[in-house]
C-alpha cells in the first residue's frame, strides 16, 4: 500500500487532466495520449534535454495581484503562455500547468529539429540494421519533410568502429543523444563512452585503451535510437520487420530477466530486453541475450534413439519410450538415480518428481551452476530455476550436494540405472567408460554429449525458446516462457516425454495439456492457489516476499 | 611518464585548489603538462585520468574539445593569429600568410586543432584563432605567450628574429 | 607597431578605466594601496552583507558580460543560510568578437577586480571563489595569480580577513579557447572538469544548482568593479549616473573601420552612435560612409546606416513621445538598443563603411560560431555549421538561387530552441544580414565572389 500521492491539474492541449505530483511532462503527455517524440529523452537514465526534439508549447498560470492564479470562466487558471517553447522531458508537471503539443510552433520545432538531424545524416537505411525500429526513420515521416534543403559536403566522421566485442558503432549515423554514455555511466557502472572533438565534429568514441566490453554493452544498442550502435552478433542477419517477437524470459540465469525472442521462419536471430521494473528494469546482461545460438545448431538431436548392439539407431517414440520403461522396470529402487535440470521448467520438474516417486528412488538431485553475481542483473546462480526444482522437491536446500554419492555408487555398481535430464553425467567427474556400464541410461537432451553418445534410450527435447511454462527466479517470482519456435525434427515437449515415461511405468495419468499440469500445482501449492497459466501475465507474479538473496540493484 | 619532482608538486598543490571535486583539476593538470611537454602526450592522458581517479576517456573529452591543447608537438615557437571580425578586416588573414612566407610555413586550411602547420626546420608553427580581445588594435597575434597588436606586414621579420 | 592613441577622450568619465594607461600607473599592490585602494573593502566589511546587496540592487547596475541582467536581482536569488555553501565565480573568459575591455583591468588594475571581487564574496558569504580567465591570457594569469598573492599577505584574503570573521579564498582558473566557457552554466561545467556543455534551465540555475549543485553567481569582471564603486558611493548615487534602468558608465569597444578604434568609458547612454563614431573615434576613413554597426559584440544584431528607427521617449512632463531616428541618433544604451532590435550586449562594437561586403563579413562570423558550438543540442550544432557552409559558398562561388532563403530559415529553426543563449548568438547575425542587406546575398546566386571583405584591394 504506498502513501497516497498528490494529484495536480495540467491542460493538455486544452483538456484538464490530473497526474501524479512528480510526473515528468513528456510522461504527463504520454498517459494523455499525446505522445512526444524525443531521442535522448529515456526514462530509466538523467535527462540532458539535447535534441530538442521534445519541445512543446507551454504555459503556467496567470497570477493575479493577489500572487494566486487567476480563474478563467471555465472555473480553471488562466494560462500564461511562454513564447519560447519548452522541453517537455526534464521538467516535472506543476499545478495549473498548460501544454500544447500540437500547435503550429510545436510542428516548426518538430520539423526544424528533424532537418537539422538529417543534414549530415548518412543515407544508410538499405544497409542499416536499425531500419524498421530507427526513431529518425519514423520521426521523418510523421514530423519532417520529405525534400532536403541541404546543398553541401556531409561531415565525414568514423564508421563501422569495432567500439566492443559485440558492439559496431557508425559515428555518421549518430545523433549524439548521449544515452548510451548515460547507460554505461548510471547503470552498467562503466563510464567508457565518451564524445570527443567538438561542435558539428564531434563523435561518439571509447579512449584508445578501453573496449565497450562490458557484459551489459548491448543495451546501448537497444536504446540507441539510430542505426549508430548495432549489434556486431545481428550485423545484416534480418530485417526487424521479418521477426516475428515472442515474449519469454531469459534461462541463463535465476534473475530471468524478461526478453522478445525474435524469430524467423523457426530460427531465433535475437534476443532483446522486455521492460520489467520487478524484475530486470529495462536491461539484460550480453551474456544470456547471446546465449541462443545453440538453439539453431545444426546437430541439435532430432530423433529418439535405441542402443542395440551395433550402437545408436534410430527408433519410434513410442518403441523408445516403451524401452526406455522396460529398463527401468527391471531394477530396484534405489538402484535407479533421476539427475535433473535447475534449467527445466516448473511443469517439468513437478513431472520429474513424479517420475522420481514412481520410480521409488531417493537417488535424485540437480547440477548446481554458480558464478559471481554483478551487482547488476546477473545472478550467483546460474541456473533460473533452483527455487523450482526446490519447491517441488527434485532437489534439496542444498542443490547438488547428493551428485557426489551419486557418482560414487554409479562406479561402484550400486546405481545401475540413471535418468538423466537436461545435463551431461561428465560435471559429476563420470567418465564415458563409467557411463556405459551402465544397465540403463535413459537420456533426454537437445544437443550431443559424453551422455547422450553413451545412452541406452536416448529422447531428444526442447530448447528454451521452444517451451512454454513457468520458472520461479532468484527473488520467487514466478514468470511464464512462451513458444517461440517448435523443436526441430522429432523432438518433443519434455515435460510431454516425461509424462510418457511415467505412463510407461505406471499406467495412464490423464494429462493431455500444459495448463492440466498447471493446474495440478497450483491445487498442491498454497501460494500458487490462484493461478493459472495464462494469468501469471507478461510481468509475472511475486510468490514469496523479496529474500536477501535478490541481487539485482537496477 | 616521467615527471619531475618540482611539476608532481605543483600538480600536488593545483589539486588542493579544487577541495570539493578533484575532477575540476582536469583542466589545470592539462596546462602543466602542455606547458611541461609543449603538448599534450597519450600518456598524460592516462595518468591525469589515474591521479584524478577518472577514467581515461573523461580526460580525452576535454583535450579533444578545447583547441589549446595539442596533441602533437607544435614548433619551437608557436604563432597563432587571430581571424574574426575586427582582425580579419584589419588584415589578419593576409598577416598570417606573411607570418607563413617568413617563417617558411607551407598554407594549407586552418591548423586548428590536432592538425597544426609548421616550418620544415621545426622552428615555427601556425594556427589561426578566434578572438583574441583586442578587436581596436587589429590585427593581432600572439607569438608563444608574448601578446602582439597592430602587426603591420612588414614588422613580421623582425618579430620573428626574436624568436630564434 | 602603429601607435594606438591611448589617452581618455575627454567626454569619458572613467571611473573602471581609471587607471589604465595612467602614466606612472603599475599594477603591483603598493601602487593601489598608495592611490586609497581597498578601502571600499575595510568600508564593506563593516556593513551588513545584506546591505550590500540592497545597494547593488538600488544601483540599478546590469551584467556587464553580455546579457545586461540586473545583477542585484542576481545576487538576491541566492537564499542566505541555506545549507550549502555559495560560491563566486568572476567570468574573465573575454571572448565576445568585438570586446576588449575585460582585458586591460586585469592586465593594469587587478586589484580593482579583486577588492571588487572579495566586496562581492562577502556580500554573497561566499568562501571560495575562482577567476574564470581564458587561456589565451597566460600573461592575465600569472598577474592575477601574483595580485592574489599580493592581497593575501596583506590580510585581504585568507581567514579571517581584517578581522572582520569572514573567511574567503580565491583561485586562478585557466580556460583553453572554448567560447562558450564564457556561458556561465558552460562556465561552471568546465571548472567542474567536464566538457563545458551548457546546463537545461530549468533545473540548474546557477543560483540553486550551480558549480558543485551549489548556489553560485557568476559575474563578469566589470560588473565586479561595479561593485567597489557602488559600495563607495552608495546604490542611490551611483543610479544618478547614466539614465533610469540603464545606470552607472560602461565600456565601449570600437574597432572596425574608425580613425581611433579603442576603449572609451562613458556614461550608460551618454553617447549616440553618431557621437561616438565620428566625435569620438575620429570618424571613418577619408571618403568612405558608414554602412553597417554591430552594436554589442558579433552575437548582437547588426544595425545598417540605412535603418529608421521609431523609438519612445519620455518628456519632462512625463507624457511619451514617438521619434524616428537614425543609426546615428541612438544612444548606446541597454533599452534603447534593444528597442531598436539589437542589443548593448558586451560593449562590442564593430563599425563598417562601405567597402566591406556583408557577405563576407557575415561568412566570418558564422565560421566563428560553427567554430565555436559546444554541440551539444541539435539545433545550434547542426545550424551554425550549415549556416556558414552556405555563406562560404556564396563568398567562393556556388551560390544557389534558394540559398538567401535557406540561410534565414536556418536562423530561425536555432533562434529559442537551444539549450542556451549561443542559439540566439549564431542565429541572429543571419538573420539580421540577411534581413538589413538581402540584396547582396541574393547577388551571389551563381556568381563567384572576391572573398577578402574589401571591394578595396
Amino acid at each position: 500500500m504506498s502513501a497516497p500521492t498528490e494529484l495536480l491539474n495540467v491542460q493538455i492541449d486544452g483538456v484538464w487532466h490530473q497526474f501524479q505530483k512528480g510526473t515528468r511532462v513528456i510522461e504527463a503527455c504520454a498517459q494523455a495520449g499525446k505522445f512526444i517524440p524525443h531521442y535522448c529523452y529515456h526514462p530509466k537514465l538523467s535527462s540532458p534535454g539535447n535534441c530538442r526534439m521534445c519541445l512543446i508549447e507551454m504555459g503556467m498560470p496567470k497570477l493575479g495581484a493577489d500572487r494566486k492564479p487567476e480563474i478563467g470562466a471555465d472555473g480553471k487558471p488562466v494560462i500564461n503562455w511562454i513564447p519560447r517553447p519548452q522541453i517537455s522531458c526534464a521538467q516535472d508537471i506543476a499545478e495549473g500547468m498548460g501544454i500544447r503539443t500540437e500547435s503550429p510552433m510545436v510542428k516548426e520545432c518538430r520539423n526544424g529539429v528533424m532537418e537539422f538531424l538529417l543534414i549530415n545524416h548518412p543515407l544508410d537505411c538499405p544497409i542499416c540494421d536499425q531500419a524498421g525500429e530507427c526513431h529518425l526513420q519514423e520521426y521523418s515521416v510523421e514530423f519532417g519533410t520529405s525534400g532536403s534543403r541541404f546543398l553541401d559536403e556531409k561531415v565525414k566522421k568514423p564508421k563501422r568502429v569495432e567500439i566492443g566485442p559485440r558492439v559496431t558503432l557508425d559515428d555518421e549515423r549518430c545523433i549524439l543523444c548521449s544515452r548510451c554514455i548515460r547507460f554505461m555511466k548510471e547503470v552498467a557502472h562503466d563510464d567508457v563512452l565518451g564524445f570527443v572533438s567538438r561542435g558539428s565534429h564531434t563523435y561518439l568514441t571509447a579512449h584508445p585503451d578501453r573496449l565497450l566490453d562490458s557484459n551489459y554493452s548491448l543495451n546501448t544498442v537497444d536504446i540507441c535510437p539510430v542505426g549508430a550502435l548495432t549489434s556486431s552478433d545481428f550485423r545484416f542477419k534480418m530485417r526487424v520487420w521479418f521477426l516475428k517477437e515472442t515474449k519469454s524470459i531469459c534461462t541463463s540465469c535465476a534473475t530471468g530477466c524478461n526478453t522478445i525472442i525474435g524469430t524467423r521462419q523457426n530460427e531465433v536471430f535475437r534476443q532483446t530486453p522486455r521492460e520489467n521494473d520487478a524484475v530486470n528494469s529495462a536491461w539484460m546482461c550480453d551474456y544470456g541475450r547471446l546465449n541462443f545460438h545453440y538453439v539453431n545448431y545444426p546437430d541439435r538431436l532430432k530423433t529418439p534413439q535405441i542402443r542395440e548392439s551395433q550402437g545408436l539407431v534410430d527408433a519410434s517414440w513410442n518403441s523408445a519410450l516403451v524401452k526406455a520403461g522396460e529398463a527401468l522396470k527391471q531394477f530396484q529402487k534405489d538402484e535407479v538415480a533421476v539427475i535433473a535440470s535447475a534449467r527445466m521448467t516448473n511443469e517439468e520438474l513437478w513431472l520429474t518428481k513424479k517420475l522420481i516417486d514412481s520410480i521409488g528412488t531417493s537417488r535424485h538431485d540437480v547440477v548446481p551452476r554458480t558464478g559471481k553475481a554483478d551487482e547488476i542483473l546477473m545472478s550467483a546462480d546460474r541456473n533460473p530455476n533452483t527455487l523450482g526444482a526446490q519447491l517441488f522437491g527434485v532437489t534439496s536446500e542444498t542443490p547438488g550436494s547428493g551428485l557426489k554419492a551419486i557418482a560414487d555408487k554409479i562406479r561402484s555398481g550400486a546405481i545401475k540405472a540413471v535418468v538423466v535430464l537436461g545435463e551431461n553425467l561428465a560435471e559429476l567427474g563420470l567418465t564415458v567408460d563409467e557411463l556405459r556400464k551402465l544397465g540403463a541410461l535413459i537420456v533426454i537432451d537437445i544437443l550431443p554429449n559424453e551422455t547422450t553418445r553413451s545412452a541406452t534410450v536416448l529422447l531428444p527435447s526442447s530448447a528454451f525458446s521452444e517451451k512454454r511454462g513457468s520458472m520461479i527466479n532468484i527473488k520467487g517470482r514466478l514468470q511464464r516462457l512462451n513458444r517461440a519456435t517448435q523443436p526441430p525434427g522429432m523432438a518433443r515437449d519434455d515435460w510431454e516425454i516425461i509424462r510418457d515415461l511415467i505412463q510407461q511405468l505406471t499406467g495412464s495419468n490423464g494429462i493431455y495439456l500444459i495448463e492440466d499440469v498447471f493446474k495440478q500445482i497450483t491445487d498442491s501449492i498454497p501460494e500458487m492457489n490462484a493461478l493459472s497459466l495464462s494469468k501469471i501475465s507478461d510481468k509475472g507474479v511475486q510468490l514469496v516476499e523479496e529474500t536477501q538473496e535478490a541481487s539485482a540493484t537496477v | 611518464m616521467e615527471l619531475t619532482a618540482e611539476l608532481q608538486a605543483r600538480i600536488d598543490e593545483v589539486i588542493t585548489h579544487y577541495p570539493v571535486s578533484k575532477r575540476s583539476a582536469a583542466l589545470p593538470l592539462l596546462h602543466l603538462m602542455q606547458e611541461h611537454s609543449g603538448f599534450i602526450e597519450d600518456d598524460a592522458v592516462t595518468w591525469i585520468a589515474t591521479k584524478l581517479g577518472l577514467e581515461p576517456i573523461n580526460v580525452l573529452e576535454l583535450v579533444t574539445f578545447y583547441p589549446m591543447f595539442r596533441r602533437e608537438p607544435a614548433g619551437k615557437h608557436h604563432i597563432r593569429v587571430c581571424r574574426t571580425l575586427s582582425c580579419a578586416m584589419a588584415g589578419g588573414y593576409q598577416l598570417l600568410d606573411t607570418f607563413c612566407k617568413h617563417a617558411g610555413i607551407q598554407r594549407q586550411g586552418n591548423g586548428h586543432g590536432t592538425h597544426l602547420l609548421k616550418s620544415e626546420d621545426g622552428k615555427y608553427s601556425i594556427e589561426f584563432v578566434e578572438c583574441l580581445a583586442s578587436c581596436g588594435f587589429g590585427p593581432v597575434c600572439m607569438i608563444n605567450d608574448d601578446f602582439y597588436e597592430a602587426v603591420a606586414e612588414q614588422e613580421v621579420p623582425q618579430l620573428l628574429e626574436k624568436y630564434q | 607597431m602603429a601607435s594606438t592613441t591611448r589617452t581618455p577622450h575627454p567626454r569619458e568619465k572613467r571611473i573602471i578605466f581609471k587607471n589604465i594607461d595612467r602614466p606612472d600607473w603599475t599594477n603591483d599592490i603598493g601602487c593601489y594601496l598608495q592611490d586609497g585602494g581597498y578601502e571600499e573593502l575595510k568600508k564593506a566589511l563593516t556593513m551588513n552583507p545584506q546591505e550590500i546587496v540592497n545597494e547593488v540592487k538600488a544601483s540599478g547596475l546590469r551584467g556587464r558580460g553580455g546579457a545586461g541582467f540586473p545583477c542585484g536581482v542576481k545576487w538576491g536569488f541566492i537564499k542566505p543560510g541555506g545549507p550549502k555553501p555559495a560560491y563566486l565565480i568572476c567570468n574573465a573568459d573575454e571572448s565576445e568578437p568585438g570586446t576588449f575591455k575585460d582585458r586591460y583591468i586585469i592586465h593594469q588594475d587587478p586589484h580593482q577586480l579583486l577588492e571588487g571581487m572579495i566586496i562581492s564574496c562577502f556580500a554573497v558569504n561566499a568562501r571560495l571563489a575562482y577567476i574564470y580567465i581564458r587561456g589565451e591570457f597566460p600573461e592575465g594569469a600569472k598577474i592575477l595569480e601574483r595580485a592574489l598573492a599580493e592581497a593575501r599577505e596583506h590580510g585581504f584574503l585568507g581567514k579571517n580577513i581584517l578581522g572582520s570573521g569572514f573567511d574567503l579564498e580565491i583561485y586562478v582558473f585557466r580556460g583553453a579557447g572554448a567560447y562558450i566557457c564564457g556561458e556561465e552554466t558552460g562556465l561552471i561545467e568546465s571548472m567542474e572538469g567536464k566538457r563545458p556543455y551548457p546546463r537545461i534551465k530549468p533545473p540548474y540555475f546557477p543560483a540553486v544548482l550551480g558549480l558543485y549543485l551549489c548556489p553560485t553567481i557568476v559575474n563578469n569582471v566589470e560588473t565586479l568593479c561595479n561593485v567597489k564603486y557602488i559600495v563607495r558611493i552608495g546604490g542611490a548615487e551611483y543610479a544618478k549616473i547614466g539614465k533610469p534602468n540603464n545606470t552607472g558608465t560602461r565600456l565601449l569597444c570600437v574597432s572596425g573601420d574608425v580613425q581611433r578604434p579603442g576603449y572609451y568609458e562613458f556614461e550608460v547612454g551618454g553617447v549616440t552612435m553618431g557621437e561616438l563614431i565620428y566625435d569620438i573615434c575620429g570618424g571613418l576613413k577619408p571618403g568612405r560612409t558608414l554602412k553597417a554597426v554591430i552594436p554589442g559584440g558579433s552575437s548582437a544584431k547588426v544595425l545598417s546606416a540605412k535603418d529608421r528607427y521609431k523609438i519612445k521617449t519620455k518628456r519632462p512632463d512625463g507624457t511619451m513621445v514617438e521619434n524616428e531616428i537614425g543609426l546615428e541618433d541612438v544612444p548606446l544604451d541597454f533599452d534603447t538598443l534593444a528597442a531598436v532590435g539589437s542589443m548593448a550586449g558586451s560593449g562590442g562594437v564593430i563599425v563598417m563603411d562601405d567597402t566591406r561586403e556583408m557577405v563576407w563579413a557575415l561568412n566570418n562570423i558564422n565560421e566563428f560560431y560553427a567554430h565555436e558550438s559546444c554541440g551539444q543540442c541539435t539545433p545550434c550544432r547542426e545550424g551554425s555549421l550549415w549556416m556558414k557552409k552556405i555563406t562560404e559558398r556564396m563568398l567562393h562561388g556556388g551560390g544557389a538561387e534558394r540559398d538567401t532563403d535557406t540561410l534565414k530559415s536556418v536562423a530561425d529553426n536555432i533562434a529559442g530552441r537551444t539549450i542556451c543563449a549561443f542559439g540566439e548568438a549564431c542565429a541572429w547575425p543571419t538573420q539580421s544580414f540577411v534581413a538589413k542587406f538581402r540584396d547582396e546575398f541574393v547577388a551571389t546566386a551563381g556568381t563567384k565572389g572576391n572573398g577578402n571583405g574589401s571591394t578595396n584591394h
